[in-house]
């Protein structure tokens, strides 16, 4: 199995590369092109801001390799939202892959702090990422934008309203949380990624 | 709806907990990340781990455990003590923590929080504040009265500024801090419960997450600093590493008393 993570400009992807090897795998962490698509799977992880991150892809041609991969792609984070349409975050345009746009959390009352930081539950959950999931699960959230309800959505979540915590769309896979830092039940997602899908 | 976190706190020293002897059952106590791993699987929901080894010697130590830590455990963790400058947070972080915590050098030099929210982001970047309330109008329960006046410490608590606690907070919160920890000295140690009165003002006119600290004595405490103090999340050593209150029973009982927290 070889699993491929995307090097680029967004941070905490050491943890990820961490919790790859956890589970028994060795990943390797790459920005070439040949590697990324003979991986098996690819991860796309991180933490950042989408026009930075997205202007580091560009500029290295990355934005085209991750398009064109056809095997399972899993976004993370930053990732998922740079795999959408559009994100509020500096006005950016992203990836296209997931025909939604991505927004800002608008604070309704005092508790609503933004960035959403900590401990959630995802429910409604749908597709091979989410085998043997059969109750709503607490996973890691950290972020300051989120995406709306969408035909791709797989999981949902409630912040301030309810929001796609996880989407799919053919071979790409994406997750709001950090499953590399949700404890055991992160585990299983990344494993059900790596050995179901 | 996110939940109320519960997070342990281990000093560690030469790359050694210093608390801990007497935790349960687990024979090697004094190695971090096993005491860490023993949390995680205990349900906390993060962890800090605070340096408080003064030498060069000690940090090159600290750093390595740090890497250790990122390997091994799966809940995110933060790190303090010794934090001065960008390049202390770069190290740390590259190594594997998901945050920092800095102290008394974001009093010494406050643009250190713009720089760390600037160059890795806002969720990064702790800050903690020591603070003490300085008037002698203490409650018979032990809580300093809101308007009393809360001044910031400097060097784990030994020398007083000119910063008053709430002023600081918020310049802390405007700056872009991703956290406030707040100790209150009048608190820490006692076992009275946490300063729930200045945690609640400190809670409500920030934007950002406040976590509780210094207090801890019972499982009542842990509620009334949700439930009163409006805390975000609840930070103990003591009580966790001398298994006085166990984090799965204390979970349970937050859970009845209708405190949303992970299971």
């Amino acid at each position: 199995m070889k699993i491929a993570i995307v090097k680029y400009n967004a941070g905490n992807i050491r943890s990820v590369i961490n919790a790859v090897k956890r589970l028994g795998f060795e990943p390797i962490l790459t920005d070439d092109p040949e590697e990324l698509r003979s991986a098996d799977k690819v991860i796309f992880p991180g933490q950042g801001e989408a026009s930075t991150t997205m202007q580091y892809l560009r500029e290295r041609g990355l934005d085209k390799v991750i398009l064109s991969l056809t095997q399972p792609v899993l976004g993370i984070c930053i990732g998922m939202q740079l795999l959408c349409r559009h994100s509020d975050e500096q006005d950016t345009d992203c990836l296209g892959v997931f025909d939604v746009d991505v927004k800002r959390f608008m604070p309704q009352c005092h508790e609503d702090k933004v960035p959403q930081m900590g401990w959630n539950t995802i429910y409604d959950t749908k597709s091979d990422l989410y085998n043997g999931f059969d109750k709503p699960e607490f996973v890691y959230f950290v972020h300051s934008y989120y995406v709306p309800l969408c035909e791709s959505t797989i999981a949902t979540t409630d912040y301030v309203q309810p929001y796609s915590s996880s989407l799919h769309k053919g071979n790409f896979y994406a997750t709001q949380f950090h499953p590399e830092k949700s404890g055991s039940v992160g585990e299983r997602i990344l494993k059900n990624f790596i050995e179901n899908i | 709806m996110l939940a109320k976190r519960i997070i342990p706190c281990l000093d560690i020293k030469d790359g050694q907990t210093v608390k801990g002897t007497n935790f349960v059952n687990l024979r090697q106590a004094g190695d971090p990340v096993e005491l860490g791993k023993a949390y995680s699987i205990q349900g906390a929901d993060e962890l800090v781990y605070l340096d408080i080894t003064a030498s060069h010697e000690g940090r090159k130590t600290f750093t390595q455990l740090v890497t250790r830590i990122a390997e091994e455990i799966n809940i995110p963790f933060t790190v303090g003590g010794g934090i001065n400058e960008l390049k202390d947070v770069e190290r740390l972080l590259n190594a594997g923590a998901d945050k920092v915590s800095i102290n008394s050098a974001a009093l010494r030099n406050p643009n250190l929080i713009d720089e760390i929210a600037n160059h890795f982001g806002s969720q990064v970047c702790v800050v903690a504040i020591d603070a003490k309330c300085i008037d002698d109008t203490i409650h018979p329960n032990g809580h300093p009265e809101i308007d009393g006046t809360w001044k910031c410490f400097v060097n784990g608590g030994r020398v007083e500024t000119e910063y008053n606690l709430f002023d600081w907070a918020k310049e802390v919160n405007d700056r872009g801090a991703g956290e406030v920890l707040f100790t209150s000295m009048n608190h820490d140690g006692v076992k009275a419960g946490f300063a729930d009165v200045a945690l609640r003002r400190l809670a409500d006119s920030l934007t950002i997450p406040v976590i509780a600290s210094g207090g801890a004595g019972s499982k009542e405490h842990f509620r009334d600093t949700f439930l009163n103090g409006h805390s975000d999340a609840a930070l103990a050593a003591s009580v966790f590493h001398f298994g006085e209150i166990p984090i799965p029973e204390l979970k349970q009982y937050l859970t009845n008393e209708g405190i949303n927290v992970r299971l």
